[in-house]
């Protein structure tokens, strides 16, 4: 088979009616580039959501519960072993929030292969005061270089940083709304007062916006030294340890293990989503099932523009017949044709869907809720782009191999024949 | 005759079957031999045209039994009877169709460079020579769309000339010229035959061509008549 030949041959019919060639390769392009836009943007907003809340949740959440023990002391005692015990009114202890011997259990969490880190929170009670007002609200005292490790805290900083909170004990990064109420900014000062009574003046470094109304009115950070100190903790006092995997799969085992072996309350990652699970499964659905249709009308594109191609080449394909083509080579001519729009179609649709997803990347896109998104997110992953591609070169292959089929076995003698 | 004969067909029996049972070809056999110029006349509808494209070997459903250069040519696979068509048969067809959008030079190239047995230019000259021959080489580089009836079926016969073939068959290949160009093409063809020993096979309903020719075969409601 002489394939520079029927080269040439293709390229004259494709030449000759580039105006059809390009509009079938146009249908290529834009389904293409319609399905790497949409991918692009699709996932890239799928990861936002993702990470608006799945970034921040920790995988496995250890605290101690507030509830009563579950054996009374009077259980333990071997004089009543055979009595029938009934305690009425059982009221749970004071100081359940502190996790026992937590900086053993940390350093312990933190050797499993599967965990990434561990961020321990000292977590409390706390009235912001700064002249006269006092306001309600909740205190985390983080380890700040493992927290921003771990979580995007950094990015909710919508003013001051983090770095102040590491290197200064006497720092508050203050919720957007607490600060909005007790009308104080950045570098101004804010008394912490714990339920103890003790009290605290801080100076503001950082504002912390997550988007979440109830979180922004009541949530502060400061250094877990600051935490404890307004506590009136020792070194090692502990609320709650963050866990996070490298594998969000081991969450639920994991979190079940740790739960057992401390005897402490640990929930993992899925049961705390378990709703938002189902909204970004939909959500991929829904990608697919658009990205499947626009790929498929592609390849209807293709197909038909060949079938198209090949009735108003019935003379040539009798005449390249008769004067000695044999039917593989009349089925390669049309073959070609349909892989060089597939190809070019595609090229362009990669190019298609690489402006629109850039010129997605670029449009702004302010919200209330996302402090530090400023344009619309899009995931340009060069995954999308090569499926997208291989998808216009198989495509048009499939498309186009049944009308060349069709030319492949089709009788010279009836069109010969004349009309 | 002893000549060695270039087309022998035996017994050669067609039916079409749309839309009703049609008994176009009843038992035709005649013989064509190397270097004869034979016409083949007949009315309309009586199969000369079907009996063409039986010999051209692109029609394969047919009974009987056709021989190229004595070898047989019934049954062969369809890849090796288009070889047979591109080297050995040179086809002249009654409405003489062209790839439109090539050029004259391009449409007389293209069963060599299928053939391949000579470079480019080769084959180039060789199609320059041709058109020159039949009096059409200002239209070489002209698309095939362009250019008149006439001139049509003048590179229909150069395109059939080009691979040298044994035989050329031609279904009424002067039909649409006028008597000067008619003459012209007769010319050439009787030139052919006696200058490269070519076998022609020609299919008219011109008297005057048939009586210029070595031998005329008379159809008649698909019979051969003798
Ligand atoms: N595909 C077909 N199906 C059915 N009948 C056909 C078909 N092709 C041709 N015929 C019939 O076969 C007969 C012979 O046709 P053919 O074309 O061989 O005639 P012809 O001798 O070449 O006539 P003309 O001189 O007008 O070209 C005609 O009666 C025609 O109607
Ligand atoms: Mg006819």
């Amino acid at each position: 088979m002489d394939l520079q030949l029927l080269f040439y041959i293709a390229g004259k019919h494709l030449f000759s009616r580039l105006k059809q060639s390009l509009v079938a390769a146009l249908g290529v392009t834009i389904g293409i580039g319609m399905f790497i836009t949409l991918s692009t943007f699709m996932t890239g907003l799928n990861g936002l959501l993702d990470g608006l809340s799945l970034d921040r949740t920790p995988h496995i959440h250890l605290y101690k519960e507030i509830g009563p023990s579950e054996r009374q002391p009077l259980a333990f005692s071997a004089a009543y072993a055979d009595d029938l015990l009934l305690i009425h009114s059982i009221k749970p202890k004071r100081r359940q929030s502190r996790i026992a011997s937590a900086t053993s259990m940390i350093k312990s969490i933190r050797s499993y292969p599967e965990v990434r880190g561990v961020s321990p929170h000292v977590r409390s009670q706390v009235f912001y005061s700064a002249g006269a007002v006092d306001l309600n609200g909740v205190v985390s005292g983080i380890d700040v270089a493992e927290e921003v490790r771990l979580f995007p805290l950094e990015d909710y900083i919508v003013a001051g940083s983090t770095d102040a909170l590491k290197r200064d004990e006497n720092a508050i990064i203050l919720g957007h709304g607490v600060a909005r109420k007790l009308s104080t900014d950045i570098d101004g000062r804010v008394q912490l007062l714990s339920t103890e009574g003790n009290r605290l003046p801080l100076k503001v470094v950082g504002l912390y916006q997550s988007g979440l109304a109830d979180v922004d009115d009541t949530q502060s950070y400061v250094n877990i030294g600051t935490a404890r100190r307004l506590l009136g903790e020792r070194t090692g006092y502990v609320t709650d340890i963050n866990v996070k995997l490298y594998d969000i799969e081991n969450a639920l085992p994991l979190a079940e293990h740790f739960a057992s072996l401390y005897n402490i309350k640990a929930v993992d990652i899925g049961t705390a989503n378990a709703q938002f699970e189902t909204g970004t499964s939909i959500r991929n659905l829904i990608t697919y099932v658009v990205s499947i249709t626009l790929l498929v009308v592609a390849g209807f594109g293709i197909y038909n523009i060949l079938n198209m191609f090949i009735r108003e080449k019935m003379n040539d394909i009798a005449i390249l017949k008769a004067i000695g083509f044999s039917g593989r080579e009349v089925k390669m001519i049309f073959m070609i044709q349909a892989l060089a729009i597939g190809l070019f179609g595609g090229v362009m649709g990669l190019l298609l869907g690489w402006g629109l997803s850039v010129l997605i990347d670029h449009t702004p896109f302010e919200m209330e809720a996302l402090p530090t998104i400023t344009t619309y997110p899009v995931n340009i992953a060069p995954i999308y782009f090569v499926i997208g591609f291989a998808f216009a070169v198989v495509a048009s292959y499939f498309a186009g191999y049944l009308p060349a089929n069709k030319a492949r076995k089709m009788d010279p003698v009836d069109v010969l024949r004349g009309q | 005759m002893n000549k060695k004969s270039v087309i022998r067909a035996t017994g050669i029996n067609k039916h079409f079957y749309t839309p009703t049972d049609y008994h176009v070809l009843r038992d035709v056999s005649f013989d064509v031999h190397a270097g004869e110029f034979v016409s083949i006349m007949g009315k309309s509808g009586s199969g000369k045209s079907t009996l063409l494209y039986i010999l051209s070997t692109m029609d394969t459903v047919y009974e009987g039994e056709l021989f190229l250069d004595d070898r047989k040519i019934t049954g062969l696979p369809a890849a090796e009877l288009s070889a047979v068509r591109n080297e050995h048969i040179g086809f002249v067809f009654q409405f003489h169709y062209l790839l439109e959008e090539f050029t004259v030079l391009d449409n007389v190239s293209l069963p060599a460079w299928k053939l391949a047995r000579k470079s480019r230019e080769e084959i180039r000259a060789a199609a320059t020579e041709l058109l020159k021959l039949l009096d059409i080489s200002k239209l070489a580089d002209k698309r095939a769309s362009r250019i008149s009836g006439g001139e049509r079926q003048r590179v229909a016969i150069a395109r059939a000339l080009i691979n040298s073939p044994t035989i050329i068959m031609g279904d009424e290949p002067t039909g649409n010229l006028d008597s000067k160009n008619a003459d012209n093409v007769l010319a050439i063809f009787r030139d052919l035959v006696t200058a490269r020993d070519l076998t022609l096979l020609i299919v008219t309903h011109d008297q005057d061509f048939a009586d210029r020719t070595d031998r005329i075969i008379t159809m008649e409601d698909g019979r051969v008549l003798v």
